[in-house]
């Protein structure tokens, strides 16, 4: 008998379609393995994962409300992916966010509601967008590596937060914790149904429908596509890759720098030390397993929301850590990217 | 004297970065680029650590550490080699999978203290000055030295480095002279995560001997870059490798001095130096001939060779 790896004429689109499905049950298994060599029975808290997330009208509503930081995230992630640019920096893009919107909200008095929050929106995007465009910026001019310089400047980015909230902006009555006061109410997104559900949600879903139409029906969509299937091609069709990779990092840190708009004026009302339990990594997977799309993109940055009340309830229950669902994501990604494998490849059994 | 000390800060921070670069320059050498130093650091120093703490001998830690680094990277070797997939998303999940892990694992070893590595002077040149520091140190510095002199000489004098550099330039080529392409880029990249895993029971045996949640701190990121800076040569590892030592030396020499400026913002200066260095180094790369294996990232698939 001979085991042959045969490269199939083209995908297979049933392997495709069911492969991710298998990686994550797969994943489970693994962790399920880790779990009982750490001396907790797995089952029981799998099952505490999925009923604290889904099995109540509050758990549901607290995975809308980590959804919404994966779907923004995820979306600047995936826009950048489309013409293969490596953006790993939404960690601190979104942390940049949080800096600009919390900018306003403390020192600029705004008594208008609407107006309040319309400021700290531009102020985070501003921000997070040029913080974005720096990595842009140095690829398209020098063609620097994008993935390590977004890597890097994450860890500058939560610095920078760290400095302020230990620092000049810490709460003098705050006891000493990293904090910033409280936002005003006018700087408070609203929220609903008595649950911790804010606006912030919402305002994720018209922006994952604009990148739907910015993406899927419009010129400068379908151009970026083009540079993303094939640069050379691209620069024959007089497409402009460096002003393209400029302006797509700029949008890309945007939309991560909303995440943290939404976070801090939905959810925490004021800037503090770790502000995101790596949203920001997360919507890495978020991106990739959507393979790019809107739509993928709101489907599992909620599955990962799932994953993140889950784990919220593990560390409450079992004393397992936060990075926890780091093991759990990173293997998830090893049996995704190894699942694609089949999608190509075929193997056959049999007599040589 | 003060330029001592300074240089004797700067070759302990600079060490563990030092066989991190290493373990990714002979793994990217090969063509393959892992992403995963990071995790792989944390593997290392946790798995250092504990195995040095349950059987009170730190060599048999330094050994697992080697091991099980090289293990988690027998993973991304196998999926990256032998599947083909995406090497930049292999390597994320790699970090991943070693930040929570360890942090999983090294709960029980929060806050244990441990005897780690002292300093042993090397007869007659620890006398000489200022020089005399490279050789008062622990044993594991002294090794990196000698993992740069035999890296540096398996990959540039020896037919099996020629080997490895052929596949990471060529691999079509590589495979038609006979060279299994698979078998060296899996040995690469186990071998070379097997470095970055004692880069960091460096930290956690020799630099502060404690296990710390996430205590590479950005460290295997800084790796990465560094084989850029160090243009994939392994004597200017060393060179980059103290530069960025020196310049965390620096920095917490300013802060135990007690200056004006924030702990935090003086912590931003390695990663912001990082990204000047490499700002600099790939300017100055693109303008020459380029030096980057030929083959890098790029998955090998015998039936599309041409």
């Amino acid at each position: 008998m001979k085991i042959k790896i045969v490269k199939r004429s083209e995908q297979n689109r049933f392997v495709l379609v069911i492969a991710p499905f298998i990686a994550i049950l797969f994943s489970f298994v693994i962790v399920g393995i880790f779990l009982y060599a750490n001396g907790l029975n797995p089952f029981s808290v799998f099952k505490d994962m999925f009923v604290e997330s889904l099995g109540s009208f509050y758990g549901f509503s607290e995975t809308l409300v980590k959804t919404t930081p994966l779907l923004l995230c995820g979306l600047g992630v995936a826009l950048a992916f489309r013409m293969e640019l490596w953006n790993i920096g939404a960690e601190g893009q979104l942390y940049i966010g949080a800096f600009g919107a919390s900018l306003v909200a403390l020192y600029y008095p705004i008594n208008n509601h609407f107006l309040m929050l319309l400021a700290m929106f531009l102020s985070a995007g501003l921000f997070s967008g040029i913080w974005g465009m720096i990595p842009g910026f140095l690829k398209a001019k020098w063609n620097v590596n994008e993935i390590i310089v977004t890597l890097l400047m994450n860890y500058i980015a939560i610095l920078w937060v760290d400095y302020l909230v230990y620092g000049p902006w810490k709460d003098p009555k705050g006891f000493n914790f990293p904090l910033t006061k409280q936002f005003p109410d006018v700087a408070r997104l609203g929220y609903y149904f008595d649950t911790r559900l804010h606006t912030g949600f919402f305002i994720a879903l018209v922006l994952a429908f604009l990148f739907y139409i910015l993406i899927e029906k419009t010129v400068w969509g379908y151009e970026i596509r083009v540079i993303g299937n094939n640069p050379n091609a691209a620069k024959y069709a007089g497409i402009n890759y460096e002003k393209n990779v400029i302006i797509v990092m700029f949008i890309s840190g945007l939309l991560s720098g909303i995440a943290g708009f939404s976070e801090v004026a939905g959810v925490t009302y004021r800037l503090q030390h770790g502000i995101s339990p790596g949203y920001g990594y997360t919507a890495i997977i978020v991106a990739w397993l959507a393979r790019r799309s809107a739509l993928g993109v709101l489907l599992v940055s909620f599955i990962m929301g799932v994953l993140f009340v889950g784990n919220d309830a593990l560390q409450i229950n079992y004393q397992l850590p936060i990075a926890f669902i780091n093991a759990f994501q990173g293997l998830i990604l090893f049996f995704v990217i190894s699942s694609e494998f089949f999608v190509n490849y075929r193997i056959s059994f049999g007599e040589k | 004297m003060m330029v001592e000390i300074l240089l004797d800060a700067t070759i302990r921070a600079g060490t563990s970065i030092l066989y991190a670069t290493l373990g990714e320059i002979l793994t990217e050498r090969s063509g393959i680029i892992n992403l995963g130093v990071e995790g792989l650091m944390l593997i290392g120093a946790l798995s250092g650590f504990y195995v040095s703490h349950i059987t009170g001998n730190l060599y048999l830690g330094v050994l697992a550490a080697f091991i099980l680094a090289a293990l988690a990277g027998m993973i991304h070797g196998f999926i990256t080699v032998y599947l083909r997939a995406n090497q930049i998303v292999s390597g994320l999940a790699l970090t991943m999978f070693g930040i929570g892990v360890t942090a999983l694992f090294g709960k029980k070893m929060i806050g244990i203290p441990l005897n780690g590595f002292q300093k042993i002077e090397v007869p007659v040149l620890a006398k000489i000055p200022i020089i005399g520091v490279f050789f008062n140190q622990d044993i594991l510095v002294y090794f990196s030295y000698i993992t740069v002199v035999i890296l540096s000489f398996i990959l540039f004098k020896t037919k099996f480095g020629l080997k490895i550099r052929m596949v990471g330039e060529n691999p079509g080529a590589a495979d038609t002279a006979g060279i299994n392409v698979y078998k060296i880029r899996f040995f690469s990249t186990v071998f070379g995560s097997g470095l970055s895993g004692i880069g960091g029971a460096y930290l956690s045996l020799a630099y502060t001997p404690l296990w710390i949640e996430n205590m590479s701190a950005g460290r295997g990121w800084i790796a990465v870059a560094l084989v850029i800076f160090a243009s994939w040569y392994c004597y200017r590892a060393m060179f980059g490798a103290y530069l960025f030592g020196g310049i965390n030396a620096l920095q917490l020499r300013l802060q135990a001095m007690g200056t004006n400026v924030s702990a935090h913002i003086l912590q931003m200066l390695p990663y912001f130096f990082t990204i000047i260095v490499l700002v600099i180094a790939t300017i100055r790369l693109e303008k020459g001939a380029r030096v980057e294996p030929e083959g890098l990232g790029l998955p090998y698939d015998r039936e599309d060779r041409r």
